[in-house]
């Protein structure tokens, strides 16, 4: 905020929520877009590239050091990264032993990368929130939102793959047949010829509810949480700029709300891998 | 804010690391942990099992000792009474020897005392002899009478 060129507070907050996106000009070129407005007019054909280097780097570094320790991995006296992942591996696994009554091979590793995913990305907003951006500013990139979870295109994107498998083993368990039994089966029934339709109309519709609602409801709890955590951190920053009190200030909110956040991070990180086990369970489960 | 193609990319990405961990993290860890399970139930049933193998030598360690004990004191009571033995029969021994010297020396004295008895009677004999002579100083021939005094030496 601090700089030498004058910029009103709204600015600043819209600067921080701009992706740095490159995409389809109307005019039918490829680059990056310069404002809010420049990328809202790319539409569906545009790609945040700070969104795709933060959450893929996150998910390299996730991967890089898993397989260290995996590939190390001894029955014996575990070192330090090996004992912390199976610290992580084991509590995982007692959360799916715990939710997950079928046996499928998918699902643990599957909440293992979405916990630790989701903790990494989240864990990016304890980073001061003009760090990374400025130092990208200083090499020429002008936008970077570095919270990848703060972007819905993530959030829909793991839970949309969530829903795809909970969609894929519906089918691949109960078969078509019963998979829309269950989707027009239940919550009512009845032995009248008549009602029958009826009710069939009015269970679909029920349960597809149920059922849309599941990504949705994972991707914007996870959105919502951080996106807002995210925003009062900018706003805790614009005080910044207020003078030496108001500077200070700030500084204890930051303390104060960072630590709260870390809390808020790896809540939100188990709630979206407990909930995809819940989901899956209730997947390879024949009634729910 | 905007959704678009970066959707598709994180799903693709999403899939791949998910993949990903199923491949080369899971698995291995897993085996490791539950290998290490293995052991530590091994080790457990290992010291359990020592434990009981010391318990039961602590026994026989007891047992040994004890049997030691009685063969010691069996031992001790028979060189006690061995000894006793040996006392009593030197007892014996000395006792038959003591009777033995004394009943030697018993018959030596009583040989003595014969062979002065006879050194007394020839003396005795010669005393009588010679004071008859001197009796009979005149009349008796000790040549002629020698038959005579013998025989009465021996007499006496």
């Amino acid at each position: 905020m601090a700089s030498g060129e004058t910029i009103t507070s709204s600015e600043y907050i819209s600067h921080h929520l701009t992706n740095l996106t490159y995409g389809r000009f109307p005019d039918g070129h490829w680059g990056l877009a310069h404002s809010a407005e420049e990328a809202k007019e790319f539409g569906f054909w545009a790609i945040h590239l700070d969104t795709m280097f933060w959450s893929i780097g996150l998910a390299v570094l996730f991967s890089y050091f898993f397989w260290k320790a995996g590939k190390n991995a001894t029955a014996g006296v575990p070192g330090k990264l090996q004992n912390f992942v199976e610290m992580m591996v084991e509590f995982v696994d007692n959360s799916v032993k715990g939710s997950f009554s079928g046996k499928n091979p998918l699902v643990a590793p599957l909440a293992l990368t979405i916990f630790v995913w989701v903790f990494l990305m989240n864990l990016m907003d304890l980073v001061p929130v003009d760090l990374l951006p400025r130092i990208a500013g200083a090499i020429g990139i002008h936008h970077m939102k570095v919270v990848p979870s703060t972007d819905p295109n993530v959030t829909f994107a793991l839970a949309l793959g969530v829903f795809a498998l909970i969609i894929y083993y519906s089918i691949k368990i109960k078969g078509v047949g019963g998979f829309v039994r269950e989707l027009t089966g239940m919550p009512f029934q009845t032995e009248n010829v008549l009602l029958k339709p009826v009710f069939f109309v009015i269970n679909l519709f029920l349960e597809g509810v149920n059922l849309l609602a599941k990504p949705v409801s994972l991707s914007l709890r996870l959105f919502g949480n951080m996106y807002a955590g995210e925003m009062i951190f900018i706003l805790i920053a614009l005080m910044y700029g207020a003078g030496v009190g108001m500077g200070i200030f700030g500084g204890a909110l930051q303390f104060v709300w960072a630590v709260f956040h870390i809390l808020v991070i790896t809540l939100q990180a188990f709630i979206f891998m407990t909930l995809t086990i819940v989901y899956l369970d209730m997947a390879h489960s024949e009634h729910h | 804010m905007n959704i678009n193609l970066t959707l598709i990319a994180q799903l693709a990405s999403f899939a791949v690391f998910v993949w990903f961990t199923m491949k080369f993290v899971w698995p291995p860890l897993v085996r490791a942990l539950e290998e290490r399970k293995v052991q530590i139930a091994d080790g457990l049933v290992a010291a359990e099992r020592g434990a009981h193998v010391k318990e039961l030598a602590e026994q026989a360690a007891k047992e040994k000792l004890h049997e030691a004990k009685l063969q010691s004191a069996e031992i001790v009571a028979r060189a006690e009474k061995r000894a006793a033995e040996i006392v009593d029969e030197a007892k014996e021994q000395a006792r038959v020897e003591g009777d033995r010297i004394v009943t030697a020396a018993r018959a030596e004295i009583e040989q003595e005392i014969n062979k002065a008895r006879e050194v007394l009677r020839t003396r005795v004999g010669e005393l009588a002899v010679a004071g008859a002579e001197k009796i009979l100083r005149r009349e008796i021939n000790a040549d002629a009478h020698k038959e005579i005094v013998d025989e009465l030496a021996k007499q006496i």
